[in-house]
């Protein structure tokens, strides 16, 4: 017994391992000032409430086609895209929601959107997956999984081409993480020194294939390893830690690093789309989540802490439930697109 | 006011579906997120979670009832500081038969549409009578023709465009350090360095992709394959994202980006690389397809491509690149895109092509 604790000295003394290049420092939960987590708070919630309202118009037939939710991941959105500036881009796949709305484009013209009408923010022509806002720098909405991280790329490209100072935030899921064209992106992104942080938001299931069975390295962080691109693992749960890392990860890549991988650990509480019964994992794994790590009670939680009443939270959800639900009313009766629009915007010029 | 939970359409085709179990009784508080019911529809048995918050009031749909109609009234929720009782029971009747209109309309959309629609095929017969009138630009008289090869030609009209406007890049295999594979990029990197030539790895997808991202954010690139036989690694940005977005987007964002290089029939290299691409192309809508012949035709074509704000997919015949045309020495030569050209002297009579999508 005497031999362990001298074995642990030594071993203290030793130095840390040196990494054989620059990494960046492990990310640090966010301080947020009062002001701040009611942002948070009134962001995530604000994304739960619409996308429970869209759930429910999809059950009453006014949406059609497919519809994914974002209900359970606010907390990764909501953090990261809160330390963008003006100049930054955002790029997603096909949950792409709640990212829209933390572009400042507004509920109605999402919802609209997702009704299929003409006022919707892509005219009715795009649907729940094909969203586009260049006014707000939110480049979609991407339908084929993978294809936003080349696209990603590429818009860093232009961000560091016209030397604008923007960086891209390009998301993609656990699943998107097996596409070969992820890798290529990656490779020429680093090899250029593209400002461009690849967002996995890792939700544990790829549809209905969980992570493990589809990844042999289910440590998605480590994807970057053999392009150099480090990566970061974070608690995708909890907003601080999202903002904390978006701080880390946007230092790294406006220093003119390169890219930066963050891996966001989260969980969808829904199906995959509204029409999955998701029966590849148990009532009681979901329920759990939910009652150990939501990302919104948890910032309540903060918030009750720093003395902010009950009353004052239910006004904010009140104000909150009185715009999801008026942008549902104006989605059901703004009228649908003329026939004649299907065969408008094929092409921009006249030949 | 007591909020009337409906019967929910849980896929794109249920109508109907059986009302399995609930999980919930009269009485109970419910908040966003809770399971109300197990509903089975015509995939698979589904959860149905609360959107409301509040205490159950009447749950008007007894468990295991079969063929419950979408948009039916299934239970009631009284909301915060209601008395349940009262918001409770008496019904109105509940009318099975009766479906929202927006139901009507969605049951409808698997028939086909009652009313005329204007298809494309008019505007295009009416482009087409337009289209008759227009001429190839007048040649000046007196204007000095020189002599270039088809390669010399595209590398001008790259190079006279990339001088004109800096949002233009050209990108791809071995078109910088190593000149072009096929040497069309010839001294555009001594005369534009390397931020504006630049060398990919090979990787088509991935540059395909980037060069379209790049373009979504406001530049102008020219990618160019080695040959479009490499191409068909990268066709799904071509098709789903170059040439889909401006319509999915509503107009909103642009594509302008130019992909060239050599396509269809090239000697002795077997069926991968012998093969041509314009119908493929020409299929898609959304995409402009240009495959010039001569000289001439293919630097005022590219230069026009290059300056469309449309994605274009440009053609080039391998085996024409080292052959010698005329070309107008102009100092800003550029072809209308679709518009047939006539060549009343031959030497060969071929038509310009150019394929406009329907």
């Amino acid at each position: 017994m005497a031999k362990a604790p001298a074995r642990n000295a030594r071993t203290k003394t030793a130095p840390p391992p040196t990494p054989n290049r620059e990494r960046p420092a492990e990310p640090q939960l966010y301080t947020a000032s009062k002001e701040e987590l009611l942002k948070f708070y009134h962001d995530m919630l604000l994304i739960r409430r619409f996308e429970e309202k869209a759930g429910q118009l999809y059950g009453l037939g006014l949406i059609g086609g497919f519809c994914h939710l974002y209900i359970g991941q606010e907390a990764v959105a909501v953090g990261l895209q809160s330390a963008l500036t003006e100049k930054d881009s955002v790029i997603t796949g096909y949950r792409d929601h709640g990212h829209m709305l933390l572009c400042g484009i507004p509920p109605k013209d999402v919802m609209a959107e997702l009704t299929g009408r003409a006022a919707g923010i892509s005219k009715g022509k795009g649907g729940s997956m094909h969203m586009f806002s260049v006014e707000h720098k939110f480049y979609g909405g991407h339908g084929i999984v993978g294809a936003q991280v080349s696209l990603g790329a590429g818009l860093g490209f232009a961000h560091k081409y016209s030397g604008d100072g923007g960086v891209c935030l390009a998301y993609f899921g656990d699943g998107a993480a097996n596409q070969g064209q992820v890798y290529e992106a990656f490779n020429m992104a680093e090899l250029w020194k593209l400002p461009v942080i690849f967002v996995i938001e890792n939700n544990q299931y790829a549809m209905g294939t969980s992570v493990n069975r589809a990844s042999s390295e289910d440590q998605l962080y480590r994807r970057g390893e053999s392009f150099r691109i480090p990566g970061l693992q974070v608690d995708g749960m909890d907003v601080l830690a999202a903002r904390g890392a978006a701080e880390e990860a946007l230092a790294w890549v406006r220093a003119g690093k390169g890219p930066i991988i963050l891996e966001m650990k989260t969980y969808r509480y829904r199906g995959h789309s509204m029409s999955d019964p998701a029966k590849y994992r148990s009532r009681e794994e979901v329920q759990s989540v939910r009652d150990k790590s939501d990302p919104i009670e948890h910032v309540k939680k903060l918030l009750e802490a720093e003395g902010v009443k009950e009353d004052e939270l239910k006004a904010v959800e009140a104000e909150i439930r009185r715009q999801v639900n008026e942008s549902a009313d104006f989605a059901e009766n703004t009228p649908e697109p003329e026939p004649q629009e299907l065969y408008t915007d094929v092409l921009v010029e006249t030949y | 006011m007591a909020i009337d939970i409906k019967m929910p359409a849980l896929s794109p085709t249920m109508e109907e579906g059986t009302l399995a179990k609930w999980l919930v009784k009269e009485g109970d508080t419910v908040k966003s997120g809770d399971i109300l019911a197990e509903i089975e529809t015509d995939k698979a048995t589904m959860e149905f979670e609360a959107v409301d918050e509040g205490t159950v009031a009447a749950i008007l749909i007894p468990e295991g009832t079969d063929a419950v109609k979408v948009g039916e009234v299934i239970m009631r929720i009284a909301e915060e500081g209601e008395d349940a009782s009262a918001a409770s029971p008496k019904p109105e009747p509940v009318t099975r038969a009766e479906k929202p209109e927006v139901q009507e309309q969605a049951a409808e959309s698997g028939t086909p549409v009652p009313h005329k629609v204007e298809t494309g095929a008019r505007q295009m017969f009416e482009a087409a009578k337009h289209d008759a009138e227009v001429r190839d630009p007048e040649i000046p008289a007196g204007t000095e023709m020189v002599k270039l090869t088809l390669r010399e030609a595209l590398r001008d009209a790259m190079a006279e465009e990339m001088r004109a406007d800096d949002r233009v890049f050209v990108m791809g295999e071995e078109v910088a350090q190593y000149q072009g594979a096929y040497k069309v990029t010839q001294g555009l990197l001594d005369e534009f360095g390397d931020r504006r030539v630049i060398d990919t790895p090979i990787t088509e997808y991935g540059f395909a992709g980037v060069g379209t991202g790049a373009a979504m954010g406001g530049l102008k690139p020219i990618v160019e394959f080695m040959t479009f036989n490499f191409a068909m690694q990268a066709i799904d940005h071509i098709v789903n994202s170059a040439a889909k977005t401006n319509y999915m987007s509503g107009g909103q964002m642009r594509c302008p980006i130019v992909f060239r290089g050599p396509n269809g029939a090239a000697s002795r290299v077997a069926a991968q690389h012998s093969q041509n691409y314009g119908p493929w192309y020409a299929s898609v809508p959304g995409l402009i397809v240009i495959a010039p012949y001569d000289a001439s035709d293919a630097k005022g074509l590219l230069k026009a491509a290059i300056r469309s704000q449309d994605p274009v997919v440009f053609l080039e015949n391998e085996l024409l690149y080292g052959r010698t045309f005329e070309v107008p020495k102009l100092d800003d030569w550029v072809l209308p895109i679709g518009k047939a050209g006539s060549r009343s002297k031959p030497p060969t009579g071929w038509p310009r092509k150019a394929w406009t999508p329907r």
